[in-house]
């Protein structure tokens, strides 16, 4: 056995994929990092204090995790659904019936669940411990945005199954973008975007309009907020993610007392 | 017996009963550290917590409420928020005893050693990885994501839900109209997480936990992320039924409890009741004078007689921090006019203490 693990390790294939030995030397270790294109998002060393559990909770690390499952559970739904009014919710239920080993809907529901209440997590723990302070204000901020964007991905899925509790939830929040100041057509100040008479705002072009394209949740919507849901916000959070990850590293690694 | 629980369990978390002790219970455990760190404390009060359940399960009305397959989530979000706390809070507490002694403090003590990233770190994130797997698959096999009746139009269901995630924003809406509650306050809160760096200027406190070292801080955030975010995101799943009512956890969700409406706009109080007038102004900017009045005092007033002694005790007094200091005052006191709008609404009915609905301008 301890052979056929030298012969293979001495082939040029094994070497061209791995170029270090077995990691259990100070050299190894560094190379076993440093040569790796996923693991190079780490220091070689890090503190301590820092990889601790019951210092990180490792809210960041699992809400990463969870970004990765969503993004393969959510590749393989796309095969299986056409975001149109009609075909949606038959979809979804041929989901249930036809596709086998027929989890991906529920891993992809539950884990956007777990989702939100991780980066959640993450947040209050980054309060508790100071982190937010100097010298990493900036990588603060681009977390605030990814959280939006978490959340965002999260309330633009909900609309994909098409039924009762995806269309009258979505309804429920976007009726909220009505009352924007100024640009929604019941919000305060819209009545004063007019001329002679003549109201710019109203319920056909206000900023809820423009969101779902249309006066209400309808096929419009449905594609607006699939391909938000699967390009647009995804793009966008994951661009955030390698800052906030290089970011971690460049203000020092994780926080820790000085 | 039984029932005599139920019933007192649904008097307890009525939205009135249940925010006020949800603010006492946070500052005993804060005040009280000492004791709501220990590690008994947190194993009673899942086996008490467990305990309630397993007594609770069998009941019709609980059950349906509880095991919709999405509201599984909330459940974890309390188990895991209440954990979360208490681990910070036993930290802190232990930090604090640490550095009044003179020591380091936890953080400070192994931060100083560096350790290789692989293995000691890549190990943690692999078991991590594994087990939060194990478990999502586990929940995915045993509980189906729920699918209702095709999407229609015309049949409103009731009550009609914003994703959990947003329900603490649902209970702002009946306080506060949507303008405020759906589109200026979530703004304020993304605006204000922004700035928490820019206006926190302690320099302690930064890598540890700690709670002496940062009180305000940490008050601020528990009654900001654990009341007003997450308790209302559990009142909102669990505890409001058909038109947004209150249902308390044991209560049958009837569809014809209506909550009684006569709240009353704070004009009315003042040109009726105050003034003893029959008849308010037609202008609605006279009319609503006295909200317009108040309303200019608390944003704009108040700051600036606050400003010396806050800006003594946050910024040293030193006037380069203004920005700083006028920046703080308005978002923490947007954040007051929710708690006290909740308050003018349980005590007086009041329903807006600025009410111009010809302009949508509610407050
Ligand atoms: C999609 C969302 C997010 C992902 C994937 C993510 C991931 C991570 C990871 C893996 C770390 C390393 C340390 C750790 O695990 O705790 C980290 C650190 C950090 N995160 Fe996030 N994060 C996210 C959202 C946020 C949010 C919402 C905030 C704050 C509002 C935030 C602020 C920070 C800060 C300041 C650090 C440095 C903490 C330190 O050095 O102790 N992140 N993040």
């Amino acid at each position: 056995m301890g052979k056929l693990t030298d012969y293979v390790q001495n082939t040029q294939l094994w070497k061209s994929v791995f170029r270090h030995g077995y990691p259990d030397t100070p050299r190894n270790r560094t190379l076993a990092v440093l040569s790796n294109f996923f693991l190079h998002l780490h220091p070689v060393k890090v503190r301590r204090s820092g990889i601790q559990l019951s210092y990180t909770w490792c809210m960041g690390g699992l809400t990463f995790f969870l970004f990765l499952i969503e993004t393969i559970t959510g590749l393989l739904l796309m095969f299986y659904y056409r975001p149109t009014a009609d075909l949606a919710y038959q979809d979804i239920m041929a989901l249930r019936e036809h596709v086998p080993i027929g989890i991906m809907r529920e891993l992809h529901r539950w884990s956007a669940h777990m989702m939100v209440i991780t980066v959640w997590l993450h947040m209050y723990r980054v309060f508790l411990t100071g982190s937010y302070k100097p010298p990493r204000e900036f990588n603060w901020n681009v977390g605030v945005i990814l959280l939006v964007l978490t959340l965002l991905l999260s309330f633009t899925g909900y609309l994909l199954p098409w039924d009762q509790l995806a269309v009258w939830a979505i309804t429920v929040g976007t009726n909220m973008a009505r009352a924007t100041p100024f640009l929604g057509h019941e919000g305060p100040g819209a009545s004063l975007i007019s001329f002679g008479g003549l109201n710019f705002i109203h319920a056909g072009d206000d900023v809820r309009f423009g969101l779902l394209a249309g006066r209400f949740v309808g096929e419009g919507a449905l594609l607006r907020f699939y391909v938000l849901h699967c390009v647009g916000i995804p793009l966008a959070a994951a661009t955030l993610m390698a800052i906030h990850f290089w970011r971690v590293r460049k203000d020092g690694g994780i926080s820790g007392p000085l | 017996m039984g029932e005599q629980i139920k019933h007192f369990v649904d008097w307890l978390t009525q939205p009135t009963l249940y925010f006020s002790l949800s603010v006492l219970a946070i500052f005993a455990i804060l005040k009280f550290r000492a004791i709501f760190s220990k590690t008994s404390v947190i194993v009673a009060f899942f086996a008490i917590g467990t305990a309630f359940f397993v007594w609770a399960w069998d009941d019709p009305n609980f059950n349906r409420i509880i095991t919709k397959p999405d509201n599984v989530p909330i459940l974890i979000l309390l188990a895991s928020v209440v954990y979360f706390s208490w681990l910070s809070l036993h930290r802190a507490y232990i930090n604090d005893e640490r550095t009044k002694k003179g020591l380091p403090t936890l953080e400070g003590e192994t931060g100083k050693q560096k350790v290789f990233t692989w293995p000691d770190l890549v190990y943690v994130e692999l078991i991590c990885m594994v087990l939060f797997l194990a478990l999502l698959v586990v929940w995915s096999i045993k509980i189906g994501a729920p699918i209702e009746e095709p999407a229609a139009q015309a049949r409103t269901p009731n009550p009609s839900k914003a994703p959990w995630y947003f329900l603490g924003l649902q209970e702002l809406l009946v306080y506060f109209d949507p303008w405020l509650a759906g589109v200026l306050l979530p703004s304020f809160i993304i605006v204000g997480l922004c700035a928490i760096p820019y206006i926190d200027m302690n320099p302690k406190g930064n890598g540890y936990y700690t709670f002496e070292e940062r009180r305000f801080a940490v008050s601020f955030f528990w009654v900001g992320f654990l009341l007003f975010w997450v308790s209302f995101v559990i009142l909102g799943t669990f505890l409001r039924g058909p038109n947004w009512s209150f249902f308390g956890p044991f209560e049958y969700w009837d569809l014809h409890k209506l909550p009684p409406m006569v709240n009353v706009d704070l004009s009315t109080y003042f040109w009726f009741d105050l003034m003893g007038n029959s008849k308010a102004p037609a202008d609605p900017l006279v009319r609503e004078l006295p909200g317009i009045v108040l309303l200019l005092g608390y944003f704009a007033v108040l700051p600036v007689i606050l400003q010396k002694p806050l800006m003594a005790k946050l910024f040293d007094g030193e006037r380069r921090h203004l920005v700083r200091y006028h920046l703080m005052m308005h978002l923490l006191l947007w954040f007051g006019l929710i708690p006290i709008k909740m308050l003018l609404r349980w005590t007086i009915d009041l329903k807006y203490i600025v009410g111009i609905p010809e302009w949508f301008f509610n407050i």
